[in-house]
């Protein structure tokens, strides 16, 4: 094995995630269950507390977007969420994060 | 697939192929073990190290079988961080070298996972992988019968019915049969951590030298204080064979309001001083998460009803001790429901009484034992936010005082020592909290001294 063991090269969360294997589903395995519950959400806690960033706030639209499909299925989220508003479950059998180290 | 199946064990992690193969073993032969993930470790996170108390007991020659362990751990360390120093502790002993290597090793769940439920087929278990359990099928009386499983999208729901005459059930920390069972509350943000990791690949013989490493041994790092920003949790690094494990852990109410990403949280501790040349010029092979439940003794849920067992981190059966033995807790909750199904199916009676001699084997064992010892830790802690965010930089700050090297004469020095301590940190508060650490832990003679408290109460 040939490094460069004098410097790391530095990856960007999107880099980190594309390591990882995920065969997402079709259909989404979250939800938030009542969008007007978002807009009043003072800290959206989801949108940083999620360590692959699944959900960002879209100001245009004035709605969270799920990317279910980077999701690493740990269920922070679920418990981050003050409102108790994410409808989580895990993906079908088979589906989903594939962790190839663990 | 409508099949009936004497036990279905639910998750194949350590807790439910413990269960499975302890079953197998003693001549259950229609097991049944159901994945979700492609392969079983796929869906599966640790830091690294697993404690093979249990594993011993049920497969004693594990090595000569292969067991992918990485590098057996005789040495840990301890450390607190600021944001430019480090205080250190660490134990070696070298007879933790020789078998059974004081049942410490470094593992990569992918790898061990898959194997030990290898060995579980070998012994006549069923694996079913990619089968998620969804929730549980009952008759008319509450009896737990079978396991609705969701298997690819598309299939219809009566093709993922399984029955059985009891289910074991060690679906994981997010635990979400038991909570549609009523059997636990919903998590609280104080009872759970998240925590992310890197498997960082570096030459075998970079790793070796970097962390004074012998042949197969290895080291387990756990770091307090700037390593996680100063939150309730703990960086770590982990050596395996050709890489490293290195993350952090954080309550799930600190990310909260601190307003951190655990990424964020885990890229700031990578860059740390004392950090960064450990693992300088590494290949991240992959990132991962995973919660970790943390409530410890008080949190943890109704254990069985009729049919029906709970084990591993499905039950919060984690150990708040400093060892964080939690694998053993979770093998070991394995073996005892096993051997409880086992009585059953012995006196075909399947329903809540005859399961409860689950409960009496863990409180005879050090399973509920050392949780109940432990079990107002979490309370404490998370009341004790100082210990974090405050106290290793005071403590870094009166070190700094003590190793300075300078004219002013010893005799200042101290004082300086002293003034700093009371400042940074209070002679009192510290007593205090040592005092309640210790209460919380019952630790240090604490028996002997509740004993003579209790004279002086009832004397005086």
């Amino acid at each position: 094995m040939s490094v460069n063991l004098k410097e790391s090269k530095k990856l960007s969360l999107e880099d980190k995630i594309y390591l990882t294997k995920i065969n997402a589903d079709k259909e989404p395995h979250l939800k938030i269950i009542d969008r007007q519950e978002c807009l009043k959400c003072e800290n959206r806690e989801c949108t940083y507390a999620c360590p692959v960033t699944t959900y960002t706030w879209e100001e245009t639209k004035r709605e969270i977007h799920v990317a279910f499909e980077n999701c690493f299925e740990c269920g922070t989220c679920k418990i981050a969420c003050p409102h108790d508003n994410i409808d989580w479950k895990y993906p079908h059998g088979g589906s989903g994060v594939s962790f190839k180290y663990g | 697939m409508k099949e009936k199946f004497s036990v279905i064990v639910i998750g194949a992690g350590p807790a439910g192929t413990t269960a499975a193969l302890t079953l197998a073993q003693r001549g259950i032969k229609d097991v049944v073990l159901l994945e979700r993930g492609n392969y079983p470790g796929s869906k599966n996170v640790m830091g690294g190290v697993i404690f093979t108390t249990i594993l011993n007991k049920i497969m004693p020659d594990f090595l000569e079988k292969g067991a992918p362990v990485e590098r057996n751990i005789p040495k840990r360390c301890f450390a607190l961080l600021t944001p430019e120093s480090e205080i250190f502790f660490s134990f070696k002993n070298n007879e933790f070298n020789r078998p059974p290597y004081n049942n410490i090793f470094t593992v990569l769940r992918g790898k061990f996972d898959k194997w030990f439920a290898e060995e579980a087929e070998k012994a006549g278990v069923m694996l079913l992988c990619n089968s998620v359990a969804d929730e549980l099928i009952k008759d008319k009386n509450g009896k737990v019968i079978g396991v609705q499983t969701r298997v690819t999208e598309g299939t219809p729901k009566e093709e993922g019915q399984i029955f059985a005459d009891v289910i074991i059930c060690a679906e994981g920390a997010n635990s979400t049969i038991a909570l549609k069972e009523g059997m636990r509350e919903k998590f609280d943000q104080h009872s759970m951590a998240i925590a992310v990791k890197e498997v960082i690949e570096l030459p075998k013989d970079v790793i070796e030298d970097r962390f004074h490493l012998e042949g197969n041994e290895g080291v387990a790092f756990e770091y307090y204080g700037d390593a996680v920003q100063g939150l309730f949790g703990s960086g770590f690094i982990y050596t395996n064979k050709t890489n490293i494990s290195i993350g952090i852990g954080v309550v799930i109410n600190d990310i909260m309001n601190a307003k951190l990403n655990p990424n964020d949280i885990l890229e700031h501790f990578k860059e740390h001083p004392c950090i960064k040349p450990l693992i300088r010029g590494g290949k991240t092979l992959e990132y991962s998460a995973h919660m970790i439940p943390e409530g410890g003794y008080k949190k943890i849920p109704k254990l069985f009803k009729d049919g029906f067992l709970l084990v591993g981190d499905a039950a919060g059966f984690i150990s708040t001790s400093p060892l964080h033995e939690g694998s053993s807790l979770a093998m070991a909750s394995g073996m005892m429901a096993a051997e409880t199904v086992i009585e059953a199916i012995g006196k075909n009676d399947f329903s809540s009484v005859t399961l409860s001699s689950y409960i009496d084997k863990l409180e005879n064992s050090f399973v509920i034992k050392d949780m109940k010892k432990y079990s107002d830790v979490p309370e404490v802690l998370k009341n004790s936010p100082e210990l974090f965010n405050k106290w290793p930089g005071g403590l870094a700050s009166v070190l700094t005082e003590v190793f300075t090297i300078s004219e002013t004469p010893k005799e200042i020095v101290e004082e300086n020592i002293m003034n700093k301590f009371n400042y940074e940190i209070g002679f009192v508060p510290f007593i205090i909290k040592i005092v309640q650490l210790r209460n919380a832990m019952k630790s240090f003679y604490y028996g002997f001294s509740k004993k003579i408290e209790d004279f002086v109460a009832t004397h005086w």
